[in-house]
């Protein structure tokens, strides 16, 4: 990104999206503390329950973070500023990248107000364990930003909300942020598939000892990428083509 | 249809090509990049034909209106040129290059029907977001300056009245500091004096040579703001020429009475009447313009005393282009009928 101004200015209108910060900041924190609050000295299978909800929350926000920048895109569809932007020198890489970098700024957001939050319940880690749990949420949420693209470029405004809601809902329901729903079986099976799963599961890194997510997840991970990103593109020409 | 417009129709209409050869002339003489290029440009969307085969040269430092009704082709044309959207069959050349490059270049500085400022940005802020993707932008404060958006340079762009929202999407524009301007339908959705103050700006942009090129359908603003002006409707350019004619042209004026006995022949002899026609008991004369139309008028109540039902109305704007384009389409034996193709051809921007 050679633009930093652009990207400066890309960041700040990100910032100051109220609504914006309301789902992707705000009600992570208040299910976290609703949730574990009252548990805050609960200790299950030999992990603090705070700090086990904190991953989950942290997998939900930062996703939530990361498909918003979606709802810009088709905002700035919907107002003709995306054509506005194609009559600049400013490459259409260079709009998508901001919209990435943006939208991974606000998910390192979302992430650093879960771990004050955590921290104000007694969760400790070291620094090693933060960082860990950082990059790989970070790599987790490539197949969330490329799916937001494509979204952007897929609907409008008016049904992007409610799709958004639903589909970070869902994502995040069958990836395990709210708990495990699945505990073994065909279905286990099935949300290993999913790339909110192994969101869940690299927030969730810091549990065990073992650390790192297994072979599985870093396949999903780049599968999903690499098939989203193929879907954003036709979904982005098809866009680009329509007549207006 | 074609006799009402009779005596002036082939005049002006050869002379707007002949000056599109001349410069189509210098250019390949020259052999040098310059001006703005379409040649045979066409575009159609389903079975509707929005762009057939235009060709235009515009020199550098020209402003050139687009006049025409809606469903003209004008906006299909300008998104071509900005390269917004690919031609089925031609080319547009912009100082020599494509579209694309140009834009890349940062020479163009468009302004679309759409394209509403983003929000939660200040007018200054968003000012400054547009210099910074620019290789050679102006400066800031003197955008601001210049398109009068200073005095409310730090309002969100969200809170903004109509005519300021226009002057913002102006600046946006301007900030690439453009060899080429095109607006489309600049002064759409602003109230008359918005548009008066809008065109005031204009004026200052333009007179530093920037060629500039902008539809519209108000003749009056093709008129007062342009050096030339392409009349285009149905996808066609019907005349190109400076304001003065084009403005005789479209700013006809038409005389209908109920009179017996009287040959179109003897009528066409009324002073003013460019041409005369009878259908029935009734007769149509055509005039130039409101002070021929009324002396035309005397002289046939002197004449003709028995003349009844007398109506003068204007051409009007719409239906001048939809006589022109009648015309041009006998003209062109292309196979399409009228009444079928004018329907389809509306409702395009």
């Amino acid at each position: 990104m050679k633009n930093l101004t652009y990207l400066k200015f890309e960041i700040l209108r990100t910032l100051r999206n109220r609504r914006f910060l309301i789902f992707s900041l705000v009600f992570p924190l208040v299910l976290f503390f609703a949730v574990a609050g009252p548990n805050k000295n609960v200790v299950v299978e030999g992990i603090h329950f705070p700090l086990y909800y904190m991953t989950g929350m942290a997998a939900w926000g930062s996703m939530t973070a990361m498909l918003s920048s979606g709802a810009r895109i088709a905002a700035e569809r919907q107002i003709g500023w995306t054509r506005q932007m194609k009559i600049t020198p400013l490459s259409t890489r260079s709009y998508f990248t901001a919209k990435v970098l943006s939208g991974y700024m606000m998910s390192i957001f979302a992430l650093v107000a879960l771990a004050i939050a955590g921290t104000t319940l007694g969760v400790r880690l070291s620094a090693v364990q933060w960082l860990t749990m950082l990059l790989l949420l970070l790599v987790g949420l490539v197949p969330f930003a490329i799916i937001g693209i494509m979204l952007g470029h897929l609907m409008k405004v008016d049904s992007l909300g409610p799709a958004l809601g639903g589909i970070t809902s869902l994502f995040a329901l069958l990836g395990g942020s709210f708990g495990p729903i699945f505990q073994s079986g065909v279905m286990l099976n099935v949300v290993k598939d999913i790339p909110s799963y192994w969101l869940v599961q690299a927030s969730q890194s810091v549990l065990s000892q073992s650390g790192w997510p297994p072979l599985q997840a870093w396949v999903v991970i780049v599968v999903w990428s690499l098939a989203m990103t193929r879907l954003a593109i036709r979904v982005y020409r098809r866009d680009t083509l329509r007549v207006l | 249809m074609f006799e009402t417009f009779g005596p002036t129709t082939p005049r002006i209409h050869l002379e707007g090509l002949s000056i599109c050869e001349k410069v189509v002339d210098v250019t390949i003489a020259d052999d040098r990049p310059g001006g703005i290029v379409l040649s045979h440009l066409t575009k159609s969307f389903g079975d509707v034909q929005a762009v057939r085969s235009i060709d235009l040269t515009i020199a550098t430092g020209e402003i050139v209106a687009l006049l025409g009704p809606n469903g003209a082709g004008k906006t299909t044309t300008i998104d071509m040129v900005l390269g917004l959207s690919q031609p089925d069959k031609g080319s547009v050349t912009l100082f020599g290059m494509t579209p694309a490059n140009a834009v890349k270049a940062g020479l163009i500085g468009g302004m679309l029907q759409t394209g509403t400022p983003v929000q939660y940005l200040s007018v200054r802020e968003l000012i400054t977001m547009m210099a910074s993707i620019y290789p050679h932008p102006l400066d800031v404060d003197e955008v601001l300056h210049l398109t009068g958006t200073f005095e409310f340079a730090e309002r969100p762009t969200t809170k903004l009245s109509g005519g300021q929202t226009q002057r913002v999407r102006f600046a946006v524009a301007l900030v690439a500091d453009p060899d080429l301007l095109v607006l489309d339908e600049p002064t759409a959705a602003i109230d008359v004096e918005g548009r008066r103050d809008f065109w005031n700006i204009m004026r200052k942009v333009a007179a530093q040579g920037k060629t500039v090129i902008f539809a519209t359908h108000y003749l009056e603003e093709a008129d007062a703001f342009a050096d030339r002006i392409v009349l285009m409707a149905r996808g066609r350019i019907v005349a190109d020429g400076p304001p003065t004619e084009i403005k005789a042209r479209v700013g006809g004026r038409v005389i209908r009475a109920t009179l017996l006995d009287v040959a179109t022949s003897e009528l066409s002899t009324i002073v003013g009447v460019t041409n005369a026609e009878r259908r029935g008991d009734a007769v149509t004369l055509a005039c130039a313009d409101s002070d021929s139309s009324d002396r035309a008028l005397r002289e046939l109540l002197a004449r003709y005393p028995g003349a009844r039902d007398l109506e003068v109305r204007g051409v009007g704007l719409e239906e001048a282009f939809l006589e022109l384009t009648a015309d041009n389409d006998e003209d062109a034996d292309d196979g399409l009928g009228f009444s079928d193709d004018g329907t389809k051809g509306h409702g395009l921007g």
